[in-house]
């Protein structure tokens, strides 16, 4: 008994201090005292978080921003054919890294989980020593990390997040976004619904139960309002539901004529596929043909659906058939190096990470409130979207909108969607303050 | 680990947990695990797989919904830096409080039943809750964006005191200390060692031995006489305490609260954790908590590069092979790895992690071995 007693405790004296002795000058030296503000990079390299889903309903969108942030910090860094950084109007970055230090980066997954993707993020913050956060697939998500990275001094720039929240209500100083939000979406499909569909209509809402789809949702209810339609129910579904034929069989026998799906990712695929299984769109209601309506739209869910996008409207933030230079240079080099062409999740993260770096460039250093200065009020032009404005008030990019369709007779497996229209910026612009929120003041941590 | 008690061993486990706490950072740095997000995680769920362990390890009921308690905390002490103040302790208290209640009334109907009608009430219980919060209740819980902070949120306690967070996002404190980073750390640290003290005392009383009773055959109990149905009440609900003071925790360290956190998978989650260390052992819940977290944090974070720096001592072609097959272990594969590493103990170790620690220890201590070792014997997890 006794002896038993003094082995465990000879075993754990023993352990502690093995470790204290081991690990004693570490802590000491830790970089968390000093640094004028959160993780200041004093070696040769300087390190980015890239923060995306790799598992759960958006792993695809997750994959893709991925291979782009790889992409964008090869061109950061002089490597591979420079990409977009060549017909980018700013001609701070020489190729050569940010301020001199060679761009490094680690990577987590967020699993779509607000509080996996804070665990994360935190890992790359207080372990790692990220400069900057960037990805999220899911506006829950990004919203999330937005608040962790204001609160750890350090700058998140936000990837694929549409809901109006991440620049509205919950917009903080630290945060950026480059893509677009719903507000916008509804604001550009406006006007090519009243042509496609007319002004008398029925619309019913299926909508991913969180702040995306409840931001998309009443985007979309005022603009189609606006225009005379009605709007039948909106029912809200778990995210990640995979199976929505529940949802679907009482949109048959409601009397709505439009069918707006506010879903995306595998949400989108596994509803809109469904949706058409169920026939809807061979019906007729109120004398006119059924219509569907997908408001976000991307290639990687179209193809995923394969066939039923044919003729389905809905918008997008960039396209990778466009034709302006900006947009052929970042095609030809990804496609180059992964052998097919991007998203729009890749596009605008590609994007988020050369933004970043060139701020820190034009700023000469990566102090948060410095780079947030270099980059609010930034007017740009060559990354695919034509002259884009981040605006100071709210930290929003605004640029203009595409407005698409799914293609009738593809030409390949890529070329699944057709450009409609191109909403110019000037009709998707709001003020600033009709979304609430505010700023606050940057934290540069330290 | 139910006989071989005295004071003075049980002074000297303290002791040495005292230590382990105090010296965490730097034990696990060389392990790439001594930041403080993480070694709060260890603290925090160490904490909750400790209470489940009240339960589960003494009385040999096995809920599977004990995430319901873990997910209410958060909210409750969200609430409470929202509406009175960004004092942490009204939180805590909030939290254990709320939780208390809600435990009782899920006890009261759950322990109706017994083994694995038992399980799947809880687990009812917890998915019912997990999507109350989803859905029917978002106007307090915020769906699944989560609940978060805001600039002007009332905060009735410190307008009173005429503090004023100005423009500026509040964080947590406790009277003063911030709440994240080492300070969190450590908080969460002194409130692990008092919750594992006070669970070291359950599991040394009379108390804790009318639950081992209830657990080898509550059936002969009630036939002597004796109701355990008070018993098993009490030990669920200090059980799920212990898991509101665990999310109450989380929520300290960084204030938002999702409704994740109460899905079934996070119930499973504590049910493996206690597993891996050693159900019924005090210490064994701890161990196999960090083991879990420390696999979902730094195995998870394992990419194409780090793994191609690690094998960078073979030559190229080795190289690429040799991370081509790691590759499937790390990264989004961590669950892969926890997956296989949980079979072996079971089928090896069935008392878990602590078993094999006992096993080592018994190889030193020679004179002990001859058979008098009642402790050893596999405790099979139901």
């Amino acid at each position: 008994m006794s002896s038993n007693s003094f082995n465990r405790r000879s075993l754990l004296k023993g352990g502690v201090a093995l470790g204290a002795g081991l690990a004693a000058p570490t802590i000491f030296t830790s970089s968390a005292w000093a640094a004028g503000y959160t993780n200041e990079p004093t070696g040769s390299t300087v390190t980015f978080g890239f923060n995306v889903p790799q598992t759960g309903a958006y792993a695809d969108e997750g994959a893709d921003e991925l291979r782009a942030y790889e992409l964008a910090v090869k061109h950061i860094n002089g490597e591979g054919d420079g990409g977009m950084l060549n017909t980018f109007s700013s001609k701070a970055l020489q190729g050569n890294g940010v301020n001199g230090k060679k761009v490094v980066f680690v990577t987590g997954d967020t699993q779509t989980k607000s509080d996996a993707a804070r665990a994360s993020a935190k890992r790359m913050i207080e372990k790692d020593g990220a400069i900057m956060i960037t990805g999220g697939s899911s506006s829950g998500v990004a919203i999330a990390v937005q608040g962790l990275c204001q609160e750890a001094g350090v700058i998140f720039m936000a990837g694929l997040t549409h809901s109006n929240d991440t620049t509205g209500k919950d917009k903080r100083a630290n945060g950026f976004r480059h893509f677009f939000n719903t507000e916008m979406s509804g604001a550009a499909l406006g006007p090519v619904l009243k042509n496609a569909f007319g002004t008398d209509r029925v619309a019913y809402h299926l909508t991913a139960d969180y702040t995306w789809g409840w931001s998309q949702e009443g985007s979309i209810k005022k603009y189609t309002e606006a225009l005379g339609w009605q709007t039948e129910a909106a029912v809200r579904t778990p995210l990640g539901a995979g199976d929505f034929s529940q949802y679907i069989t009482p949109v048959l026998n409601s009397g709505a004529d439009v069918l707006v799906l506010n879903h995306y990712g595998k949400d989108m695929v596994n509803s809109l596929t469904q949706a058409v299984q169920f026939g809807l769109r061979d019906k007729q209601v109120n004398g006119k043909d059924f219509a569907i309506v997908v408001p976000l739209y991307s290639r990687l869910m179209a193809q995923g659906a394969g066939e039923n996008v044919k003729g389905i409207f809905g918008s997008t933030n960039w396209h990778w058939s466009l034709q302006d230079e900006g947009s052929k240079a970042f095609v030809k080099s990804f496609g180059q190096e992964y052998g097919f062409p991007p998203s729009q999740a890749a596009h605008t993260t590609y994007c988020q990470a050369l933004l970043y770096a060139d701020a820190c460039q034009r700023a000469g250093s990566f102090k948060p409130s410095d780079v947030g200065a270099a980059l609010e009020g930034f007017e740009f032009d060559g990354l695919g979207n034509g002259p884009t404005l981040y605006r100071a008030d709210d930290h929003q990019c605004f640029k203009d909108v595409l407005v698409v369709k799914g293609k009738e007779n593809p030409d390949s497996k890529f070329d699944v969607l057709e450009v409609v229209e191109v909403t110019p910026r000037a009709q998707v612009e709001y003020p600033a303050d009709l979304l609430g929120g505010e700023l606050g003041p940057y934290n540069n941590g330290g | 680990m139910l006989t071989q008690t005295s004071k003075k061993g049980d002074l000297l486990l303290l002791l040495g947990f005292v230590l382990a706490v105090a010296f965490g950072p730097i034990i696990l740095q060389p392990f790439g695990a001594g930041y403080p997000d993480l070694l709060q995680k260890f603290a925090i769920f160490g904490i909750f797989a400790i209470g489940f362990n009240i339960l589960f390890g003494l009385t040999g009921y096995l809920s599977f919904g004990h995430a319901a308690f873990l997910g209410v905390g958060p909210y409750t002490a969200v609430w409470s830096f929202k509406l009175l103040t960004m004092n942490v302790v009204p939180a805590i208290i909030f939290a254990v409080v709320v939780s208390g209640v809600f435990a009782l009334l899920i006890g009261f109907v759950s322990l109706r039943r017994s083994g694995i009608y038992f399980s799947i009430l809880t687990l009812a219980f917890a998915q019912m809750s997990y999507n109350l919060a989803y859905s029917v209740l978002t106007p307090i819980t915020n769906g699944e964006t989560g609940l978060q902070l805001r600039q002007h949120d009332p905060r009735v306690i410190d307008t009173m005191f005429g503090i004023n967070y100005g423009a500026e996002l509040p964080s947590t404190t406790l009277f003063g200390i911030p709440m994240s980073g080492w300070s969190g750390y450590y908080f969460c640290g002194v409130v692990l060692i008092i919750m594992f003290y006070i669970s070291m005392r359950i599991f040394r009383s009379p108390f804790g031995m009318m639950l081992r009773a209830v657990k080898s055959n509550q059936n002969r109990m009630n036939y002597t006489g004796l109701n355990t149905r008070p018993y098993t009440l009490a030990a669920f609900v200090i059980s799920g305490m212990y898991a509101d003071l665990a999310g109450g925790l989380m929520a300290v360290t960084d204030p938002l609260a999702g409704a994740e956190r109460m899905q079934w998978t996070a119930s499973g989650e504590v049910v493996l954790m206690t597993i891996l260390g050693g159900t019924g052992t005090l210490l064994g819940p701890v161990i196999g908590a960090g083991a879990i977290k420390y696999f979902e944090n730094i195995f998870s974070a394992f990419n194409e590069g780090t793994l191609l720096q690690i094998f960078s001592f073979l030559p190229e072609g080795l190289q690429h092979a040799a991370v081509s097959v790691a590759a499937l272990f790390v990264g989004e594969g961590w669950h892969l790895t926890l997956g296989a590493l949980f079979m072996i103990i079971v089928i090896f170790l069935p008392g878990g992690l602590m078993e094999g620690v006992n096993r080592i220890m018994r190889l030193f201590t020679k004179s002990g071995s001859g058979g008098s070792s009642p402790q050893a014997t596999a405790q099979p997890a139901e």
